[in-house]
């Protein structure tokens, strides 16, 4: 390869919003359910039935609309868009075309070369489609209209990405925004939040766009890297073979590492885009606009330059924290609890990141209370139990959320406070290493641990080392 | 007995109140005379016995434990196919829902219900409602009862054939571009198409939803205000639904027309219209001229853009709305097909018939890519431009009159060989749709051949008190006539009840039209 | 005929509506909406300049609901009418992608 490329990128981003119920129509958004348990003749298109807008969808749009820099459209409108396919039951999806709710935005990214402006072109409402199963028994698909009707937020940037690790920069602002927000949970496998991929490449210094292609079907940052990656190749392959890219939509299959086209002759891709007769427009005045603004929680930004003022925490321990509103919420909880906070910054990230990295897992997964966290730094600082103790017990908390004093008391893992038995314990240690003894009495220091240690291995670490050391110094320069 | 049926739905209202009819007893003389005049007419889809009657005896119960008191309690009605009813067939007159039965019920349905309507049975129509002779029906052609060589006019056809014959005593229509109006003027009845967003869509089977109105057909206007009045409402489900504090339509039953101010646009008497409809137009406007009101003529303009208009946003609108139409959910899927693709095509092609393929055809095409702005959008500017002549024409008139159809009602067979052509018999009803408008028909004569003229009275938005009182002034003026097959039916029955239908109590006539096909 | 529809055209319309037509249906289709058409060019006689599109014709707009739920489990309901249904869920042909 002679010729140098570079990579563009653009991202279509659909959030499932955190409504209770669907965009037209009062149907459970609840996951899980059995098939069409949450379905009714709105959602499944049932002959006569009108879509109503729930008004919380516009609220979350006008929400991550602001945080996102954008324009508001205060006059939109929604729009057809028609195309049959059977997780559509009208076999037209609503969405909005010609006035989104919000337009040109931007976040902001960190990148190596610093920061970096990602334009948003527009945010718009629609709704989400059913699910379709395939039966592989009987050869066919199977729908359920459980997810049709989920309110949906598209966001749509500019192409303004050049590498995967921009994209995902831009992924995770967009997922702190909004979960922020409180608009989206933005989980990546669960579907709440899916990335479309457009991706085109050029040669280096090309005024002009090359012609991109739309991978679908990406459900981790893991998936979305190896797809950039696997397209970017693809598309040089071909313009290094002098063919060129066809503009079309493809699927990236994770497993084998690959996509396919996603065309077929039935699949005219021209969507007749048309207002909605049946939904009115929805008209945002400088009052409601001004009210949306005035209920902004903190945003991260924010957050972080608190936690270093109000807190005293390193820029470090704030950057970890607020990386996952998740995770900020609980360490917020938790020191209102107990205090201490850099104690609490410390239990979450060292214990609780070692954990999650070891699952596999999300801040967002954590699942324990603040009140038990708080439990057991008190534990710590009033020496019921010492450190390591302590650890085996979060352990139990960040699994089972358990009560530390119960578990604690349940085990019998607190600390021995009867200063005879400790004593006892030492004299015996004592007997069964004459060898240690002589050399402390010899000069050696290091011995001295030794026994220290083996005596918190007879009392099943329930001592407090401080007073191990005391009383072993006093018995062996007695 | 003969005379129960020749009642108007608010007489027989009043003497179901005062105890001098039953229930049972109207609703079994309705019934008895849909079996007499139904092999000729074909005016219902569905007829539901066993149904009417379980309804009549429970409102029965309702009026004579004082629960039930309105005007309309008690009284046999048909309502049009292309309203859902629970558990009661809804077809659209299409063979893609031949088996159709809703779970729920259209809000203008049970607005009725609740005021104690017996629902006799569902009526035919145009498919979809497309078309102006409901002979674009999959189950058959509707007959008009005034002559059954001749068409009852549609879509609403087999309501107001329903209504003419004695089959109810009063209907619900729905009118997208005149499907309310005209065939109440083929059919010597009396209809109107309300303000859009006066009677709830909800449970409408659309056709063109930015134009689809449900509205009132019956004897006379006295009996549509009443309808009219029971059927309005806001309704949260349907979001283009308005809330009105206006619908005491009775109130506008008043037979006094001094100093309104009538209009007859030069426009709606020019070249195409039939000769004796024009005369009987203009002996109406001189009757209301004598009682008082104000008439002149005056020039609406744009009338002839509103056909190509409506039929770009009506055909366009369709092809969405009828999408949801594809073998999945409900109705009719294709016996043979290979793949999904081929199924929705299967079934699409079988379960449509030929014009509402015409009209999906023409919306997909008129809505495709490069033709949105010049067929769409200029269609929408069009309709803006039609709706600044009424708001002018408004300002110097109360009421615009005119007639509801060039010609009375044609002969069957002579208007769907040449579609545009029948298109151009809804000139005068269209742009009464694309401005939201409402509108009546009364009817107001007959011509050479016996066949009923009817008489269009136009109001400004939210003013149809004014056309009722227009219609109802109007209407004193004359006497309602049945036609000659209702009148001889009742008299060849005589009215002891009904004869027994089939066991399961529903007649329709889906497996007879299956049945012709096989 | 100002308006001369290609064989093209109704292929393409008929895959975008899902509709398949005769040979005999085609040409009538071809017929009829190439007239239609014509007559619709009417139209363009208009002078429309300035005015904007009226989707609706009164000017209702934000109708909401409240994010509430008011539905229950209607899967009996939904289901009633599938042509073919399986597990609680419509039964369709294969989709492949």
């Amino acid at each position: 390869m002679t010729k140098q490329y570079e990579t563009v990128i653009g991202l279509e981003v659909h959030v499932e919003l955190a409504t209770k119920t669907k965009i037209f129509c009062g149907c459970s958004t609840e996951f899980g359910g059995a098939p069409n348990t949450h379905t009714c003749p709105v959602c499944t298109g049932m002959p006569g039935s009108l879509p109503v807008l729930n008004k919380q969808v516009v609220e979350y749009a006008l929400a991550v609309g602001l945080a996102t820099n954008c324009g508001i459209n205060q006059y939109c409108k929604f729009d057809r868009k028609n195309y049959f396919y059977p997780d559509n039951p009208q076999n037209y999806q609503i969405s909005q075309l010609y006035l989104p709710i919000c337009h040109d935005g931007w976040v902001e990214i960190e990148t190596a070369a610093g920061p970096k402006r990602i334009g948003i072109h527009e945010i718009h409402m629609e709704e989400d489609a059913g699910k379709l199963i395939h039966d592989e028994w009987d050869d066919c698909s199977l729908v359920d209209y459980n997810r049709s009707g989920v309110p949906l937020i598209e966001i749509v940037s500019e192409p303004d990405m050049r590498s995967a690790d921009e994209v995902i920069a831009y992924l995770e602002k967009l997922r702190l925004i909004i979960q922020y927000l409180g608009a989206s949970d933005c989980k990546l496998q669960e579907g709440s939040m899916r990335a479309d991929v457009n991706l085109s490449v050029r040669e280096v210094g090309a005024a002009q766009l090359g012609t991109r292609t739309e991978m679908k079907n990406l459900n981790s940052f893991k998936a979305i890297a190896r797809a950039i990656e696997g397209e970017r190749k693809r598309q040089i392959e071909l313009l290094e073979e002098g063919r060129r890219v066809i503009q079309e939509t493809r699927r990236w299959d994770d497993n084998k590492e690959s996509s396919h086209a996603m065309r077929s002759k039935e699949d005219a891709q021209d969507y007749r885009y048309f207002p909605d007769p049946d939904l009115t427009p929805v008209v945002i005045s400088d009052e409601w606009l001004q009210a949306v603004r005035d209920r902004q929680p903190e945003l991260r930004t924010e957050k972080l330059a608190r936690y270093q003022q109000e807190y005293q925490l390193p820029l470090y321990d704030a950057e970890i924290l607020t990386g996952s509103k998740h995770l900020a919420d609980i360490f917020e909880a938790t020191v209102a609890l107990c205090g201490r906070p850099k104690e609490v910054s410390n239990w979450l990230m060292v214990e609780a990141m070692r954990l999650l990295k070891e699952k596999e897992q999300d801040p967002e997964d954590l699942t324990f209370s603040p009140e038990n966290l708080a439990a057991l730094i008190g534990m710590v600082e009033k020496n019921m139990i010492n450190r390591t103790v302590a650890k085996t017990v979060f352990e139990e908390i960040f699994a089972h959320d358990v009560d530390p004093q119960a578990y604690v008391a349940e085990k019998g893992l607190g600390m021995v406070s009867d200063e005879g038995e400790l004593r006892r314990t030492i004299e015996t240690v004592i007997a069964d290493n004459p060898q240690s003894v002589e050399d402390f009495r010899n000069g050696k220091e290091k011995a001295m641990g030794f026994l220290v240690g083996q005596t918190m291995r007879a009392m099943k670490g329930k001592a407090d080392p401080a007073k191990v050391n005391q009383i072993v110094r006093e018995l062996l320069t007695k | 007995m003969n005379s129960l049926l020749e009642m108007t739905a608010v007489q027989l209202g009043g003497k179901i109140k005062s105890r001098e009819v039953g229930v049972v007893e109207a609703a079994k003389a309705a019934l008895a005379q849909i079996q007499a005049v139904e092999p000729a007419v074909c005016a219902y889809v569905t007829v539901d016995e066993a149904g009417a009657l379980r309804q009549a005896e429970a409102v029965q119960k309702k009026i004579d434990a004082g629960e039930l008191t309105g005007p309309l309690a008690g009284v046999p009605a048909a309502v049009k196919d292309n309203m859902c009813t629970e558990g009661l067939l809804t077809t659209c007159s299409s063979k893609i829902l031949y088996n159709f039965v809703p779970t729920y019920t259209a809000e203008a349905v049970l607005n009725l219900q609740k005021a104690g309507a017996v629902i006799l049975g569902k009526t035919n129509m145009d498919e979809f409602a497309m078309g102006s002779t409901t002979e674009t029906s999959a189950f058959g052609v509707t007959r008009n009862p005034w002559n059954l060589e001749h068409v009852p006019g549609g879509s609403s056809g087999g309501s107001c054939a329903a209504v003419s014959a004695n089959e109810c005593f009063y209907a619900l229509g729905s009118d997208t571009g005149g499907s309310i109006r005209q065939p109440s003027s083929f059919c010597g009845v009396t209809g109107i198409k309300p303000t859009y967003g006066t009677v709830s869509r909800y449970g409408l089977i659309a056709y063109g939803s930015s134009l689809d109105q449900i509205g009132p057909i019956a004897k006379d206007v006295s009996d549509c205000a009443a309808v009219l009045e029971t059927i309005a409402s806001y309704d949260r489900k349907d979001s283009t639904s308005i809330p009105r504090k206006d619908c005491d339509f009775t109130s506008a039953l008043v037979d006094d027309v001094k100093g309104m101010r009538i209009g007859i646009p030069r426009d709606y008497l020019g070249e195409g219209l039939d000769g004796e409809v024009k005369a009987a137009i203009l002996q109406a406007a001189k009757v209301l001229e004598e009682k008082g009101a104000v008439v002149e003529k005056f020039d609406l303009s744009l009338v002839e853009y509103a056909i190509p208009a409506y039929y770009v946003i009506a055909s366009a609108e369709a092809s969405s709305n009828l999408s949801r139409f594809d073998g999945v959910k409900y109705g009719f899927r294709a016996k043979e097909y290979e793949g999904l693709h081929n199924m929705y095509k299967r079934s699409r092609s079988e379960g449509f018939g030929p014009e509402v393929k015409r009209r999906i055809m023409l919306g997909s095409f008129v809505l495709s890519s490069g033709y949105y702005d010049a067929y769409y959008l200029k269609a929408l500017r069009t309709k803006a431009l039609i709706k600044k002549a009424f708001d002018k024409a408004f300002e110097k008139y109360d009421v615009i009159l005119g007639p509801a159809s060039p010609s009375t009602a044609p002969g069957l067979g002579e208007s769907l060989g040449d579609p545009l052509k029948m298109y151009l018999g809804d000139i005068y009803t269209i742009s009464v749709n694309l401005a939201g408008l409402p509108g009546m028909t009364v009817p107001c004569g007959t011509d050479s051949k016996g066949l009923p003229i009817g008489l269009q009275l136009i109001g400004d938005c939210f003013q149809e008190k004014n056309i009722i009182r227009a219609g109802y002034a109007f209407e004193q003026s004359r006497k309602y006539e049945s036609p000659k097959i209702a009148r001889d039916a009742q008299a060849a029955a005589g009215y002891g009840g009904a004869q027994g239908g089939p066991a399961d109590g529903i007649r329709n006539r889906i497996a007879e039209t299956a049945g012709k096909e096989a | 005929m100002a308006n001369v529809i290609s064989d093209e055209t109704i292929e393409y319309v008929g895959i975008l509506a899902k509709l398949e037509l005769t040979d005999a249906e085609k040409e009538e289709a071809k017929k009829d909406m190439g007239r239609m058409l014509d007559y619709i060019d009417m139209l363009n006689e208009l002078d429309t300049s300035g005015v904007e599109p009226m989707s609706h014709v009164f000017a209702m707009n934000n109708v909401f609901r409240e994010d509430v739920v008011t539905n229950g489990d209607e899967r009996e309901k939904i289901l009633k009418n599938a042509p073919e249904q399986k597990d609680g869920s419509f039964k369709v042909p294969k989709t492949v992608e």
